[in-house]
């Protein structure tokens, strides 16, 4: 375990007096109670300590300062060793949340969670952990490593102190081993094959991944949501297809234990709606996002109180954002339920007018509404070198995924204005058409081929689908237009209806009559 | 930590499409990955080329160019997926703006805007990028007669030699080919082609997609039913 001298003291910490061996009498009863019920496997006395004890502590006493060293608390704790892991974890995720982590900080936490993978891909972990604090720690992992990423990209104003310490410590935060460990987790767990395995799958589902028969829910719920933990790292890579592929196992039309933590629920959607927009499958993504903004809609009253309403808050609005661009790539008119749509009017309705133009404008809006809500893409590798000139090369992934955005945004604009022709005809000659768009007439073949490509994605089995609301045919040289009817989906509504009536029924049986 | 990297006996017993599979996040597999993609005989794999792109943007010292411009071509001939795109979303800017990559991207640009006969044009000033993959001309026209067959329910002879690069003899040749195995039609009057129905063309023919309810989902309200 490394020494006290890991904290280094930022200005905060040192006009507050932070004294790292100080313990609070708080802190030894919550340090106690906290080992006491991972000892007893009481779950939900843990999620109540992580959610409700460790933040009101944390705002009373710890506002700008870290929580005392582990080195102090360990006797309190009989020394045990995964528990000043875990400790460490939450310290670790504390001091990011509330103050800037120095460089040795944040090679010191890369250390931490290899120690406690290790222990619990090679030991025999016999806890049980609240999801809760299971996505947290995946969630938080995969962030410190973006963190990282953005921070050893920023060369310009590094002390000469930081850049030896980068060198020397090549292998913290290294790509490789972020994923590596994401990926030993999935397998070590097993858990694709318990999800692809019908029984096994359901049953894990129904318990949300605990294990009641004196078992540890540890790995296998770590192995699940570092699936999503490679979904997200994937994005962040600009590697859409692959980080759909490690999101396969999970079936998401369906709830199951990514829905049981409201942040995994929110980030799984997002980067899937992210990935699938960047694939042009728009009307995947709309679907998801209507979906998921919908569940936010009726239900963020309920996450009020809780640490990660803020993060629910600004995920809510970007995938607004989202669905506002892919609704404006390829819109759709039945997809978007009622309250998503009037909320999407009010955060974007105008922007959304600007953008079916063709000009300059609306190009600046598209670029301002991705930058809004796109990931923060990062560089995966090291500096080739740390010599003169040091330039700041964090935005460099950013506005190469910006830019292949706008080109793919480029390459549509001319279909905005097909359309509104093809919605007015139910048949028009090339030459007609040619002669209103203002273009001849080979031109005009290649915008209607082009207009045929954009609206008809490749999905993922390789079938050709069509995405447009508006449609037509070319016979020669005349134009036949058709509407396209989305069909009515009668089959989800019965059977909800159905399981519904049973409910009602069985509450009837159940009353007995004086 | 994390998984283990195998030795190089063990990996030549593993298809590259099973190294990618199970070893992604391993930089021993680069070798492995760059000789598949440069022997002319294998088959296209959208995961080996991703793969062995993404370890290129973890160690950008190791890049090739060489054989990221074949990948793009074989992505270009993969079209009309969006494969081109995603490669491209994993080359970094300055590699991007090299003459080779700025020429391919023109090409797929081309290809996605519908302007074959530029696409063409382009193509005979670039054929030493393009020939080194065989196949690539047939991939093209196979794209071009796949815009079509969206679009036209009966096409214009001179819009269709224009879209795939042939005209007089060659050009017979090949509608007599399509005719034999993809249902193609020729008018006699006029000499256009009737391309064959699909849901794309003749909207009458378009499934209705709705409703495709699960078993599983329907089995869950077995009991009540029941």
């Amino acid at each position: 375990m490394a020494s006290s001298n890991e904290y280094e003291e930022g200005p905060g910490e040192r006009e507050s007096g932070y004294d790292p061996n100080m313990v609070p009498d708080s802190v030894k009863s919550f340090v106690s109670h906290m080992y006491r019920h991972i000892r007893d496997k009481n779950v939900y006395e843990i999620h109540q300590m992580c959610e409700t004890s460790f933040q009101s502590i944390s705002e009373r006493l710890f506002k700008d300062t870290p929580w005392p060293s582990v080195e102090a608390i360990a006797p309190y704790v009989d020394n045990d060793h995964v528990f000043c892991l875990l400790y460490r974890e939450m310290w670790f995720r504390h001091l990011y949340a509330r103050l800037s982590p120095t460089l040795k900080q944040r090679i010191d936490s890369y250390d931490n969670y290899c120690s406690l993978f290790q222990v619990v891909l090679h030991g025999v972990v016999n806890m049980q952990l609240p999801n809760q604090w299971l996505w947290d720690m995946v969630d938080e992992f995969v962030y410190q490593f973006q963190s990282f990423c953005q921070f050893r990209a920023k060369l310009k104003n590094k002390t000469e102190e930081e850049i030896a310490l980068l060198r020397q410590h090549d292998k913290a935060w290294n790509v490789y081993g972020v994923l590596n460990f994401l990926q030993a987790l999935v397998e070590k767990s097993c858990i694709i094959q318990i999800l692809e395995h019908d029984k096994d799958g359901l049953e894990f589902t129904e318990t949300d991944g605990y294990d009641f028969s004196g078992g540890s829910n540890v790995l296998k719920v770590l192995g699940y949501f570092s699936m999503v933990g490679l979904l997200r790292v994937h994005c962040l890579l600009g590697d859409y297809h692959t980080a759909l592929k490690w999101l396969q196992p999970i079936d998401i039309t369906q709830p199951g234990v990514y829905t049981s933590v409201i942040g995994c629920h929110i980030a799984t959607i997002y980067h899937y709606g992210f990935a699938t927009l960047m694939l042009r499958r728009y009307v995947d993504a709309v679907r998801e996002f209507n979906k998921i903004l919908l569940y936010i809609f009726k239900t963020k009253q309920y996450h009020q109180k809780s640490p990660q309403y803020e993060q629910l808050l600004k995920k809510n609005e970007q995938m607004y954002a989202l669905l506002a661009l892919s609704l404006s790539l390829c819109p759709q008119t039945k997809l978007v339920d009622e309250s998503v749509n009037s909320q999407l009017r009010d955060k974007y309705g105008e922007k959304m007018m600007r953008m079916l133009r063709s000009d300059d404008e609306a190009f600046g809006i598209y670029d301002e509404l991705f930058s809004y809500a796109c990931p923060k893409f990062i560089t995966p590798s090291a500096p080739p070198t740390f010599e003169e000139p040091l330039v700041n090369y964090n935005q460099d992934a950013y506005r190469l995924q910006l830019k292949m955005f706008l080109y793919e945004v480029k390459q549509q604009q001319l279909l905005s204005g097909v359309r509104t022709f093809l919605k007015v005809y139910s048949s028009i000659s090339l030459a007609k058409l040619a002669n209103y768009m203002e273009v001849d007439e080979p031109t005009l073949r290649t915008i209607l081929l082009t207009y045929k490509h954009k609206t008809h994605s490749v999905d993922s089995d390789g079938r050709i689908i069509s995405n447009a609301d508006i449609d037509f045919f070319i016979n020669n040289d005349m134009i036949y237009v058709v509407e396209s009817k989305p069909a009515k989906r009668y089959g989800d509504f019965f059977l909800r209806q159905i399981a519904k009536l049973e409910g009602v029924i069985n509450d009837m049986d159940r009353v007995k009559l004086e | 930590m994390g998984v283990e990297i195998q030795s190089p006996q063990e990996q030549s017993s593993y298809t590259v499409e099973q190294l990618v599979a199970l070893n992604p996040f391993n930089p021993e597999i680069l070798p492995d990955l760059e000789n598949y993609v440069n022997v002319t005989s294998q088959t296209y794999s959208l995961e080996v080329n991703l793969c062995l792109l993404r370890l290129y943007q973890f160690e950008p010292e190791r890049m090739n160019t060489h054989i990221v411009a074949r990948i793009l071509v074989k992505a270009l001939m993969a079209m009309p997926t969006p494969d081109f795109s995603l490669c491209l979303f994993l080359i970094p800017e300055r590699v991007q703006m090299e003459e080779q990559f700025k020429s391919l991207i023109v090409l797929s640009h081309y290809l996605e805007t519908g302007r074959l006969q530029q696409f063409w044009d382009e193509a005979a000033k670039n054929r030493h990028i393009l020939e080194a993959v065989p196949g690539f001309e047939q991939a093209i026209q196979a794209y071009a007669s796949h815009l079509l067959s969206l679009s036209y329910q009966k096409v214009p002879r001179s819009v269709l030699a224009e879209a795939v690069n042939m005209d007089g003899a060659s050009l017979d040749k090949f509608i007599e080919q399509q005719v034999t195995n993809s249902g193609w039609i020729v008018e006699k009057e006029g000499g256009s082609i009737v391309l064959p129905q699909n849901e794309f063309n003749h909207p009458e023919l378009k499934k209705n997609t709705g409703e495709n309810v699960p078993l599983e989902h329907i089995a869950r309200i077995f009991p009540i039913l029941g």
